[in-house]
């Protein structure tokens, strides 16, 4: 009960018309940025942090979370009508989501997603306001041991998108692996395979080599292989709204997604593309419809998307209870924090909870906004796929060029970028899937860091995998996700 | 964008400040423009650093702009290089550095340090905390102490990445109660949030950052801080330090201003005042203390020397931990 008035106090002052205002340009500014590659929200929040010096603190909160909830809006749009993934959390987006577009269907992969965010952005702030202590206390409970199990669990997933050759699928698997390698380890402070270019110590950035592989592969391969273009041209058909039967096949995806990216957003080392792994696993797995995967399947679509935003919302959860910054863009709102000599920290909520009400009511409207500033869109943003090839194809590469140059400025960065792109192009060319190399980079470091934690912890026992109750049931779960399909295939029979 | 903007805000920021002052308050002449050289990504301390320094700057009417430019990586060892070739010779221009690019510089093998750069002063420092859990076993640093001699690959710490200034305490503390500092079992996180849901979900044995890092999880009972690593205990915070619970070690985590290379005497002394008369600023006292930064300001040739041994100390710690040769 008490929740409930001091969410209302929260509405008072979110709902204040300047508040209002800037939670806005909070979502607006977001979107516009989710939807170009590389910068993300984290770098935006970065730069306008000087605005802390002139802002009230309120306003300001209201609007980094609306930029924060609108890239994760703003990154699937790309994803789906130009296989550019925004943001690392989109990457999954482009699989399913880009297919449905070259059929003509790229309004109603746009309305799933938009509609699929609102729906999970929405749960995920309920659950940040009902659940977060039981939440937090879970979170706590996972330690190296059990991330390693989450990761084993995570890669399992990769077996839905590795196309029809095994053994192309594996070969990408490792050299995502391979990429993931490179730069100081965390552990001994010693340069891996970085070759003395001290660019490279912090490693390669996810979404530099997604680009890459994924909008600069594609535009070469059209370019090179210009009879590709007549079939390019991706007339929307149909309506442009959701079918009954897509508003069938999106509601379970949209539930299962946030049911998956809220408790691992809330993890502290969880992160947002691990969720949209899964989901997509699940979805592949449990739907009626298996054919389509592949070939543009709107719970692909659903599914991952929900999820990447409940897991937006989860990560709120450490950040407002605990004062836990999890991801890059929650580290750089609680240094916002400081800027008002507020120091965030498990006593947030006691010292500030105007603020923090407030925060989380502009959460509620600023979904509520999104919804209504992309519904629209999706007619203006379709359009873009009337452009004709070589201008769009064009104008991918500016934008991917610009949204990997502003990622840290390094010239390296870009040869990077089209060495990856030449890359992608010979993936496409020799039919190798490129998803698994973002699943490998992704994992693979987060899996060794994990695994070589547990292994200092445990002073090198390998049981304090199994003897650890959570560990244990993670890495049964990984064992049923292998090899549940083959035996369910064989008892059929 | 950005750019432009901020220089708006400023100023006006300026603007106001020359309104607010009689005329003969303001000293010297402002600078029309002061660049800063940031080797970090926008949003870290070193960026914050540098806005508090522009924020106090055109407060005092000391400069008119501040321009920045960031470019961020491997603890600032992207960024010096950089700043060595490119920025030689420029007498408006400032590079923000710390402890942590001594650290950065020796662990990395970078092909360029310190030295190719002019000290002009330290601002601002932090000390090291050692945390545990709760509800740890472990009462008082003596404890822990005594569990760590007793089997050192038992006690895990957690902490920065390795080579950090986190990673440098426990190697100092391994070494000062006799243990080989590459037994210490260190576990090393990228970000201060899942070190600190390690420590506090009592994933690990003790934790070491600094202390505003820690501030908020030990006021709030959720670790209990064992050791300070200042030379005095330290005014409202009840902590010992590890001096005077028998331990040696005394380290704050420094950052400071460096001046570019070939610039002549007459310009490094103007740059030295320009900085020194922003830190007796009230302006900066105000941003010091609402970042619970403590001011250990030291200019000039004194700050040099200091430059030069903290270079020496880390070198040796990190031999001793097995990251450097």
């Amino acid at each position: 009960m008490e929740t409930l008035t001091q969410l209302g106090q929260g509405f008072a002052l979110a709902l204040a018309p300047a508040n209002l205002l800037w939670a806005f340009v909070g979502v607006f500014l977001g979107t516009a940025v989710g939807v170009l590659p590389g910068i993300g929200p984290a770098l935006t929040i970065a730069l306008l942090l000087p605005l802390t010096f002139s802002v009230d603190a309120t306003s300001v909160f209201i609007m980094f979370a609306g930029i924060y909830y609108g890239a994760m809006y703003g990154g699937s749009t790309t994803s789906i009508l130009l296989n550019t993934p925004g943001e690392s959390a989109t990457i999954v987006t482009a699989l399913e989501g880009n297919q449905m577009a070259k059929r003509g269907r790229a309004a109603a992969a746009l309305a799933t997603a938009a509609i699929g965010s609102f729906v999970a952005g929405t749960i995920g702030t309920l659950g940040i306001t009902f659940l977060a202590p039981a939440v937090v206390d879970l979170a706590l409970r996972f330690g190296p041991a059990e991330y390693f199990a989450l990761m084993v669990l995570a890669f399992v997933t990769v077996s839905a998108v590795l196309g029809n050759s095994v053994v192309r699928g594996l070969t990408a698997l490792f050299l995502g692996l391979f990429l993931g390698l490179i730069g100081v380890d965390l552990q001994t402070g010693q340069a891996r395979l970085t070759f003395g270019v001290p660019e490279l110590l912090d490693g390669i950035n996810v979404i530099v080599v997604a680009v890459g592989l994924f909008a600069v592969g594609e535009t070469l391969y059209l370019a090179i292989h210009p009879r590709g273009l007549a079939g390019q041209v991706l007339r929307v058909q149909g309506s442009m709204w959701l079918t009954r039967a897509d508003w069938k096949r999106s509601w379970r995806p949209w539930l299962r997604g946030t049911g998956i990216g809220f408790p691992i957003g809330a993890l502290p080392a969880g992160g947002a593309e691990i969720p949209t792994f899964l989901s997509y696993y699940v979805e592949r797995r449990l739907t009626r419809h298996p054919e389509e995967f592949g070939k543009g399947a709107i719970e692909g679509v659903a599914g991952p998307e929900a999820a990447n935003n409940a897991s937006a919302a989860g990560v709120l959860v450490p950040m407002l209870a605990l004062g836990l910054p999890t991801s890059a863009t929650a580290a750089i709102i609680l240094s916002a924090f400081q800027s008002y000599g507020i120091s965030p920290g498990p006593l947030l909520l006691q010292n500030q909870p105007d603020l923090v009400w407030a925060l989380i009511a502009s959460l509620y409207v600023g979904n509520v906004m999104l919804l209504v500033l992309n519904l629209p869109l999706i007619g203006l943003w379709v359009r873009v796929l009337s452009i004709p090839p070589p201008l769009l194809y064009g104008g991918i590469l500016v934008f991917a060029t610009i949204g990997t140059y502003g990622i840290s400025r390094s010239p390296v960065d870009l040869v990077f970028l089209y060495a990856m792109g030449a890359v992608g192009y010979l993936m496409r060319r020799y039919d190798f899937p490129t998803a698994p190399v973002i699943i490998g980079m992704i994992l693979g470091p987060l899996a060794e860091q994990e695994f070589r934690r547990a292994m200092t912890i445990a002073q090198g026992d390998l049981m304090v995998f199994l003897t650890r109750p959570l560990s244990a049931t993670l890495l049964a779960l990984a064992l049923v996700a292998l090899f549940a399909p083959a035996i369910v295939r064989r008892l059929r029979r | 964008m950005d750019r432009s903007r901020r220089r708006f805000v400023g100023t006006a920021l300026a603007g106001g400040a020359l309104l607010a002052l009689p005329r003969s308050s303001l000293g010297a002449d402002p600078i029309a423009t002061l660049k800063v050289f940031v080797p970090a990504n926008p949003g870290g301390g070193w960026d914050q650093t540098a806005r508090s320094m522009e924020h106090a700057l055109k407060a005092a009417g000391i400069v008119r702009a501040v321009q920045f430019s960031h470019v961020g990586g491997a603890g600032g060892t992207v960024g010096l290089p950089q700043f060595i070739n490119q920025w030689k010779g420029q007498d408006n221009a400032l590079m923000v550095s710390g402890m942590v690019m001594v650290g950065a510089i020796i662990a990395n093998k970078s092909p360029v340090n310190l030295s190719q750069v002019v000290p002009i002063a330290r601002l601002t420092g932090e000390y090291q905390v050692v945390v545990v859990p709760a509800n740890s076993p472990h009462k008082s640093l003596t404890d822990l102490v005594a569990a760590f001699k007793a089997n050192p690959g038992a006690v895990s710490w957690a902490g920065g990445s390795a080579a950090s200034v986190d990673h440098i305490v426990a190697g100092m503390i391994a070494r000062t109660v006799g243990v080989d500092p590459r037994r210490v079992a260190y576990v090393g996180y990228a970000g201060g949030g899942p070190a600190v849901a390690a420590i506090i979900g009592g994933q690990v044995t003790c934790g070491i950052s600094g202390w505003a890092e820690f501030a908020e999880h030990i006021k709030a009972g959720k670790m209990r801080a064992l050791g300070l690593s200042s030379e005095k205990r330290l005014a409202g915070i009840d902590v010992p330090t590890l001096k005077e619970q028998g331990i040696d070690v005394e380290l704050a985590n420094w950052r400071g201003v460096f001046a570019p290379h070939g610039i002549s005497a007459a310009q490094q002394a103007s740059l030295t005042d320009l900085i020194t008369r922003m830190a007796r600023s009230p302006g900066w006292a105000e941003v010091v203390k609402q970042r619970d930064w403590i001011d250990i300001f030291l200019a000039g040739a004194p700050f040099a020397g200091f430059v030069e041994t903290e270079m020496q100390r880390v070198t040796a710690i990190l031999k001793d931990l097995g990251l450097a040769s």
